[in-house]
C-alpha cells in the first residue's frame, strides 16, 4: 500500500526522522494559512502516488502566502502527467505546503527488501535528486549498501560507513547517521516494503533533512497497523481494482479485449501470455485464488464486465481437488443473474469434470468448452475479434 | 527414488483447523504417513485417528516426526515454522499465503545454520507420486516416474504435471517452492537434489516474473547440472510495477522481466516452452 509524501513524512516524524516543517492543504485557503504559519519562502507540492512531479509542473515555489494560495489553486484540480502516471495522468486533490531549506548537497537514501540476501538493505548514494535506477545502471559504484539484520537493526558503524562513503564530514555525519538509524527503525516498525528519501539533503548549515519521502507498505503486514490502513487513498487506485480487493479477488486492469478469470497467480499470468500468443490481448489479470467459489466467480464476472472493452471471456480453472460440477453450476448461475451477453470460453479441470461440462452444455447459454489451454485461447481470441 | 519425501516420511500437521484437517486427510489418503498434529489448545485430543499436541516438542517426543506441513494462518505462521525448526525437524513445508515479509526475514535468520529445510511459504507443497504427498495438490493428476518438477507457482504446476501425465511421462518429485519474495528453498537447492537423485532423469522448471532466481538457476544449470532441463516463465504480458497475485511476482525498476529470464535460460541451453500449453511437449522433446 502506497501513501502520499505528506503522510510518509508524518509517519517518519514519529520515528524522529528530520523532515521539513509543513502541512497538507486541500484548498487554496488552507495553503495560504499554512504558508502564513510557516513564514518565508515555501514550496507547494502536488500529492499523488507517483514520482516525477516536479518535471510535470506539480512542484512550485511561493514567496508569500498569497502566491502559495494562487499556486495551490493552479495545482489542485490539475491532471498531472509524469513518467510514472502514464499518459492519462492523475488528478491532484491535495498539496503539501512546506518550508524551503538552503541546500548544500542532495543525497539518496533508500531501504528495500533484498530478495537474494533475505534482509532489508539500506542504500545510500551521493547522487541524490536523480533517478536512482539510472545511477544504478550507469555508475553502480556510487550506490553504497548495508544489510540490516533482524533483531539487531542498523548499527551506527554501518550508518557511519555510508556517511563517510558519500564524502560527508563534520556535523552532517552526525545528523545523517541519526537519520539513517531512525529510518531503519521506521522501516521495520511499519512493515514497510520500500522507504525512499530522494533527495535527502544536507543544508548549508549542516543539517540533515529528508526533503522527500516515499513509503510503500507490505500488504501482508497491514493487519498489524490499523493506523496505517487509514492512510489509504482510494482516489489513487483503479476503482475496479479496489472493488475486486473487497472480495479477495486479485484484479489488475490491462488494455486488451479478452477478459480472463483464473485460479492461481501463476496460471493467471500464463493465461494472459497464451491469449497474447494466440493473437489476442488480455483485458485483465484476475486471480480468484486457489479455491474459487461461486460468490467469487460472480464478482469476478461483474468486475471483468465493468470494463467496456471486454468482448469475450476466458475462464481457466485447474481445480484439482475442487469439484468442477459445483463450479460449473456457479458459473451458470452467475451468467444468468448478470445476464452476460459476451461469449464465454471455459477450460475446466478437476474432479467431476464430465458432470461439469454437462451442466454447461445443458444450460442453453453461450458457453464454449475447450479441452485445453491452447484451444481455449484460440477460441476466445476468435470470439473477441 | 525421489527427493525430500517418500512413503516412510513421518509427518505432523501444524494448524489442524478446517483446511489443515481436510488436506491432512487428502495426504493420508494418498499414502502420506501423518503421525500427529500440533494445534495449541487442542492437545491431548485426536481427530480421525491423528493425535493432537499443544507444542511441537510434545509431538517430537511422542511421534518422532521428520517433517511438518504448516496451515497456521499468516499472523502465526512464522512462529510455527521456527517452532518446527526448534523441534529439530528435517523438513517444514509452509502452505500459508500472506505472511509479512519481515516475519520471513526473521525465519531466514532463525533457520540460518540449522538442519531444517523450509519449503515455501505460499506454495502447494511437494509430492513424490505413488509414495507420499505433503501438500495441497490434487494427487490423481500425478504419475510415478523420472521427471523432477520445480515451480514458483501452484495451479500452473498442476497444469505442467497434468500435461506430463497425459503424455505418459511420470514424475519423481514435484516441488512447489512458493511465490513469495523470501522463500526457504530456491530453484538451485532443488536442482542440486535432483542432480543427485538417480531416479530423476530430467527436470522441468517453472518460473515467473520478479527477482533473479531463474537467472541464478540458469547459471547453476550451465555450470553443474547434468540432466536435460525444460522451463517455462509466466508473465510475458505482465505490466511493470504491478504485483501479479504472488507477492514476489513484480517487475521493479525494469528488473525481473520474463524476457530477461527466458534469455538467461536459453543461454544455458535450457529448452523454454513458448506457451504454457507446450510445457509437457517441450520436456518430452528432451527425453
Amino acid at each position: 500500500m502506497k501513501i502520499h509524501e505528506y503522510q510518509a513524512k508524518g509517519v517518519l516524524r514519529r520515528y524522529n526522522v528530520p523532515v521539513p516543517r509543513g502541512e497538507v492543504a486541500f484548498s487554496p485557503d488552507e495553503a495560504r494559512r499554512v504558508a502564513g504559519t510557516l513564514g518565508g519562502r515555501v514550496v507547494v507540492k502536488a500529492q499523488i502516488h507517483a514520482g516525477g512531479r516536479g518535471k510535470g509542473g506539480g512542484v512550485k515555489l511561493a514567496d508569500n502566502p498569497e502566491q502559495a494560495a494562487r499556486l495551490a489553486e493552479q495545482i489542485i484540480g490539475m491532471t498531472l502527467v509524469t513518467h510514472q502516471t502514464g499518459p492519462e495522468g492523475r488528478l491532484v486533490k491535495r498539496v503539501l505546503v512546506e518550508e524551503t531549506l538552503p541546500i548544500d548537497r542532495e543525497l539518496y537514501l533508500g531501504i528495500v527488501l533484498d530478495r537474494k540476501l533475505e534482509r532489508p538493505v539500506l542504500m545510500a548514494s551521493s547522487e541524490g535528486g536523480m533517478d536512482i535506477e539510472e545511477v544504478a545502471a550507469k555508475t553502480p559504484e556510487l550506490i553504497l549498501k548495508e544489510t540490516i539484520e533482524p533483531g539487531i537493526g542498523l548499527m551506527p558503524h554501518q550508518a557511519r560507513r555510508l556517511a563517510f562513503g558519500m564524502g560527508l564530514e563534520g556535523e552532517a555525519v552526525k545528523g545523517i547517521v541519526n537519520a539513517m538509524l531512525a529510518l531503519a527503525k521506521a522501516y521495520e516498525a511499519t512493515d514497510a516494503n520500500l522507504l525512499e528519501i530522494n533527495p535527502f539533503v544536507i543544508t548549508t548549515d549542516e543539517r540533515a533533512v529528508a526533503l522527500d519521502a516515499k513509503m510503500d507498505f507490505d500488504d501482508n503486514g497491514l493487519f498489524r497497523h490499523p493506523d496505517l490502513i487509514e492512510l489509504r487513498d482510494l482516489d489513487e487506485e483503479d476503482p475496479l481494482e479496489t472493488d475486486a480487493s473487497n472480495f479477495n479477488l486479485n484484479y489488475i486492469k490491462l488494455d486488451g479485449n479478452v477478459g480472463c478469470m483464473v485460479n492461481g497467480a501463476g496460471l493467471a499470468m500464463a493465461t494472459m501470455d497464451i491469449i497474447q500468443h494466440a493473437g489476442g490481448r488480455p483485458a485483465n489479470f484476475l486471480d480468484v485464488g486457489g479455491g474459487a467459489n461461486a460468490e467469487q466467480i460472480k464478482n469476478g464476472f461483474r468486475i471483468i464486465l465493468s470494463d467496456a472493452n471486454v468482448k469475450a471471456i476466458l475462464i481457466n480453472i485447474f481445480g484439482g481437488i475442487l469439484r468442477v460440477d459445483v463450479l460449473a453450476a456457479g458459473v451458470v448461475a452467475a451468467a444468468r443473474e448478470l445476464d452476460i451477453q459476451v461469449p464465454i470460453v471455459l477450460r475446466l479441470e478437476g474432479t467431476k469434470v464430465d458432470e461439469g461440462k454437462r451442466i454447461l452444455q445443458e444450460s442453453g447459454m453461450n458457453f464454449t468448452v475447450a479441452a485445453n489451454m491452447k484451444e481455449a485461447a484460440e477460441k476466445v481470441v476468435a470470439l473477441a475479434s | 527414488m525421489s527427493i525430500l519425501l517418500d512413503e516412510d516420511t513421518r509427518i505432523v500437521v501444524q494448524g489442524f483447523g478446517r483446511a489443515g484437517a481436510f488436506h491432512a486427510q487428502q495426504c493420508k489418503d494418498y499414502g502420506a504417513k501423518i503421525v500427529g498434529a500440533v494445534h495449541p489448545g487442542k492437545g491431548g485430543g485426536e481427530k480421525d485417528g491423528t493425535p493432537i499436541f499443544n507444542t511441537m516438542r510434545e509431538a517430537v517426543d511422542a511421534v518422532r516426526p521428520a517433517a511438518s506441513i504448516v496451515f497456521v494462518p499468516a499472523a502465526g505462521a512464522a512462529d510455527a515454522i521456527i517452532e518446527a525448526a526448534d523441534g529439530g525437524l528435517e523438513l517444514v513445508v509452509c502452505i500459508t499465503e500472506g505472511i509479512p515479509a519481515q516475519d520471513l526475514v526473521k525465519v531466514s535468520f532463525a533457520l540460518r545454520g540449522s538442519e531444517t529445510r523450509l519449503i515455501g511459504p505460499n506454495c502447494p507443497g511437494l509430492i513424490s507420486p505413488g509414495k507420499s504427498k505433503l501438500g495441497i495438490m490434487p494427487g490423481y493428476i500425478h504419475k510415478q516416474g523420472n521427471v523432477g518438477v520445480v515451480s514458483r507457482s501452484g495451479t500452473l504446476t498442476y497444469e505442467a504435471v497434468g500435461q506430463l501425465s497425459v503424455l505418459g511421462i511420470g514424475q519423481s518429485t514435484c516441488v512447489g517452492i512458493g511465490g513469495d519474495p523470501i522463500i526457504g528453498t530456491n530453484f538451485i537447492d532443488v536442482l542440486d537434489l535432483f542432480n543427485e537423485d538417480p531416479d530423476t532423469h530430467a527436470v522441468i522448471m517453472i518460473g515467473e516474473i520478479g527477482g533473479t532466481a531463474e537467472e541464478e538457476a540458469a547459471a547453476f544449470i550451465k555450470e553443474h547440472f547434468t540432466k536435460p532441463v525444460a522451463a517455462f516463465i509466466a508473465g510475458r504480458t505482465a505490466p511493470p510495477g504491478r504485483r501479479m497475485g504472488h507477492a514476489g511476482a513484480i517487475i521493479s525498476g525494469g528488473k525481473g522481466t520474463a524476457s530477461e529470464k527466458v534469455a538467461a535460460l536459453e543461454d544455458a541451453g535450457i529448452a523454454v516452452a513458448p506457451t504454457p500449453a507446450d510445457m509437457g511437449a517441450t520436456l518430452a522433446g528432451l527425453i
